[in-house]
């Protein structure tokens, strides 16, 4: 994956200072989204073939998926394209600001390329039509195939400079791809980009594999495989290929992720029937063991700083979720709503732990602060499970899974976002039936 | 007073059906006691008369009597068969978070394993593997067919 960053070669041309400019509250669920304008990238009539491409549409190509990202947010409303007043390069260059104002537009993308020497140059520029003023702009370069990302990473500059946060454009989703009936599932890793696109299966499907996890800087995944029948956790490297198995259990482990700085993994390793935590640090291979408790103890999630590990046990009798300092000691319960409480999956600001919450035959994905305060439940369904938060802590992906006839027809499972507002859920986009979702970070970060 | 005593014997009538219909369904979705399975569908056998399966409650691994009946006829097959060994699957129903599902499969296999061990059968002839919820012996998304897979299932390996 570095490979394909070394082309950023970013120059800021003007970051103008904004004053009382439009800004974006993501903080609460937007029922009045941004309209926005996205003009076509102008192609520059220099522009060369390269490899087949189709450069002449490729503006327009790359607007479609900006346009995609920011309709898929729920905070902005993307406008239709026919009713745009400016030739793509001309507003580049200098919108006619009354104009766009009145087809309602409170902001601008405008942009230009050029394909050249197997180089693909590009700039945009955000405007803020009601203060007729440029918010920011850019330029880059990289090779042609990089096209799609380039359309990600504009659509987080973009999202950055409106919203105050980080966006959460240039990202990729691995999960476990489903197919055949119920009874008889073939499961492979799959990993793509946020908005589905470039899907790629990384097992061919021989052996059952289970809950994919990203390491930070998303070149490595932590999953659990049931190769040669014995149930283990594996480490992948995406780049080359390369499998193992991590540490030398005898017995079952799973339940992986890494921890914040990627030299550890977190997991449960389950011995004579018992479940309990340990860690094993990748370059030394010392294991550790962190809970020791007669109960299943599973679902580890370290906090972002590192020092603390949530995670679901039923030594209370049911599943209910736990904080550890990252040793082991200090265990405290922190659910006791009703219900039973599990996948704690802690939230890269820090500030919230997502779970899965199953009362009354309804599954819920929700949110609450660390120590258990403040539970929101942000979706019910008949099952769901797994959250994995988007970079920026803003969103939830997880799964869900249909009610299935007598004889298992109607099965069906699914990858669904939910913004931490309750708000904007929907399902995203994939080739096959999909579960156990994890989305990386920042890839251009 | 005769309406009402016709009134009356109406509705004893409806009482009736109203029970004897509780009665069919509860046998229909039946073979179900507390929530645990007790009827022989899907049940296989590792030898006349020694079924290979035991079933359980939800979130429980505790064997329950006819289980633990099962199990005994399981142990006697293997002492008559020194040089059998099995391996016991654990399983669980769909109801429940994946990872959660793997730790009580392996649970109720230990159970069973355990179990077995008390009567005689040495620990190196019984290997556990749990599944968890990814191997439904019934499809369905009901009660009856939730029973059915919160199972351990004693397989011979050789």
């Amino acid at each position: 994956m570095k490979k394909l960053l070394y082309f950023f070669i970013l120059y800021l041309f003007l970051f103008g200072k904004s004053f009382a400019l439009i800004e974006i509250d993501i903080t609460r669920g937007n029922l009045d989204p941004l309209p926005i304008a996205i003009s076509p990238l102008h192609v520059d009539i220099k522009s060369q073939n390269y490899d087949g491409m189709k450069i002449k549409v490729l503006g327009e190509d790359i607007s479609k998926i900006i346009e995609d990202n920011f309709r898929s947010t729920g905070l902005f409303n993307p406008l239709k394209k026919e009713a745009f007043v400016q030739k793509p390069d001309i507003a580049h260059l200098k919108p006619r600001f009354e104009d766009w104002r009145l087809i309602k537009a409170q902001a601008l993308v405008t942009g230009k390329l050029l394909v050249k020497d197997g180089k693909l140059k590009v700039e945009f520029r955000l405007w803020d039509l009601a203060a007729a003023k440029e918010m920011t702009a850019l330029a880059f370069t990289t090779t042609p195939s990089n096209w799609r990302r380039v359309a990600h990473i504009i659509s987080d500059k973009i999202y950055e400079r409106l919203t105050g946060e980080e966006g959460y454009f240039d990202t990729r989703i691995i999960y476990v791809a489903e197919n055949g009936p119920k009874n008889q599932r073939v499961k492979k890793l799959a990993i793509m980009d946020q908005d589905g696109a470039n899907t790629k299966y990384l097992t061919l499907g021989n052996e059952l594999v289970l809950t994919p996890r990203f390491n930070p800087t998303n070149q490595m995944v932590t999953y659990m495989s049931y190769f040669r029948n014995m149930p283990r956790v594996y480490l992948l490297d995406i780049e080359t290929g390369t499998q193992e198995v991590v540490g030398n259990f005898p017995g079952m482990t799973f339940a992986p992720r890494f921890s914040p700085d990627g030299k550890k993994i977190v997991m449960s390793f389950a011995k004579d029937g018992n479940s309990d935590i340990y860690t094993m640090e990748l370059d030394s291979r010392v294991v550790e063991k962190i809970t020791e408790h007669s109960s299943i103890d599973t679902s580890p999630s370290f906090s972002p700083d590192g020092k603390y590990i949530a995670f679901n046990s039923d030594r209370s009798g049911l599943q209910q979720i736990y904080v550890m300092r990252s040793d082991g000691s200090g265990v405290k319960r922190i659910t006791f709503g009703n219900g039973i409480y599990g996948t704690p999956v802690w939230s890269p600001r820090g500030d919230l732990i997502a779970f899965t919450k199953m009362h009354k035959s309804k599954f819920y994905i929700g949110v609450m602060r660390t120590d258990g305060t403040g539970e929101r439940l942000l979706t019910e369904n008949y099952y769901q499970e797994a959250p994995s938060w988007s970079p920026n802590g803003r969103v939830l992906v997880f799964y869900r899974e249909t009610k299935s006839g007598s004889k298992g027809e109607g099965f069906s499972a699914k990858l669904w976002s939910i913004d931490i507002t309750g708000y904007n859920e929907k399902r995203l986009k994939t080739e096959t039936d999909a579960s156990d979702p994890s989305w990386s970070s920042l890839l251009s970060k | 007073m005769i309406f009402n005593k016709n009134l009356k014997n109406v509705l004893l009538v409806i009482f009736a059906t109203l029970i004897l219909s509780a009665c069919s369904t509860a046998k229909k979705s039946g073979d179900i006691d507390g929530d645990v399975y007790t009827g022989t569908e899907t049940v296989k056998y590792l030898a006349s008369g020694v079924p290979d399966r035991v079933f359980f409650a939800t979130n429980k691994s505790s064997l329950t009597t006819a289980s633990r009946a099962t199990l005994r006829k399981q142990a006697t097959y293997l002492r008559k068969n020194k040089n059998l060994n099995v391996t016991i699957e654990g399983h669980a129903d769909e109801r429940g978070t994946r990872e959660y599902n793997l730790a009580l499969g392996e649970r109720r296999a230990n159970a069973a394993r355990d179990y077995l061990m008390t009567y005689g059968i040495s620990g190196k002839r019984i290997s556990v593997i749990s599944y968890g919820k990814e191997k439904p012996v019934n499809p369905a998304s009901s009660p009856l067919a939730w029973s059915q897979n919160r199972r351990s299932v004693t397989v011979k390996v050789n």
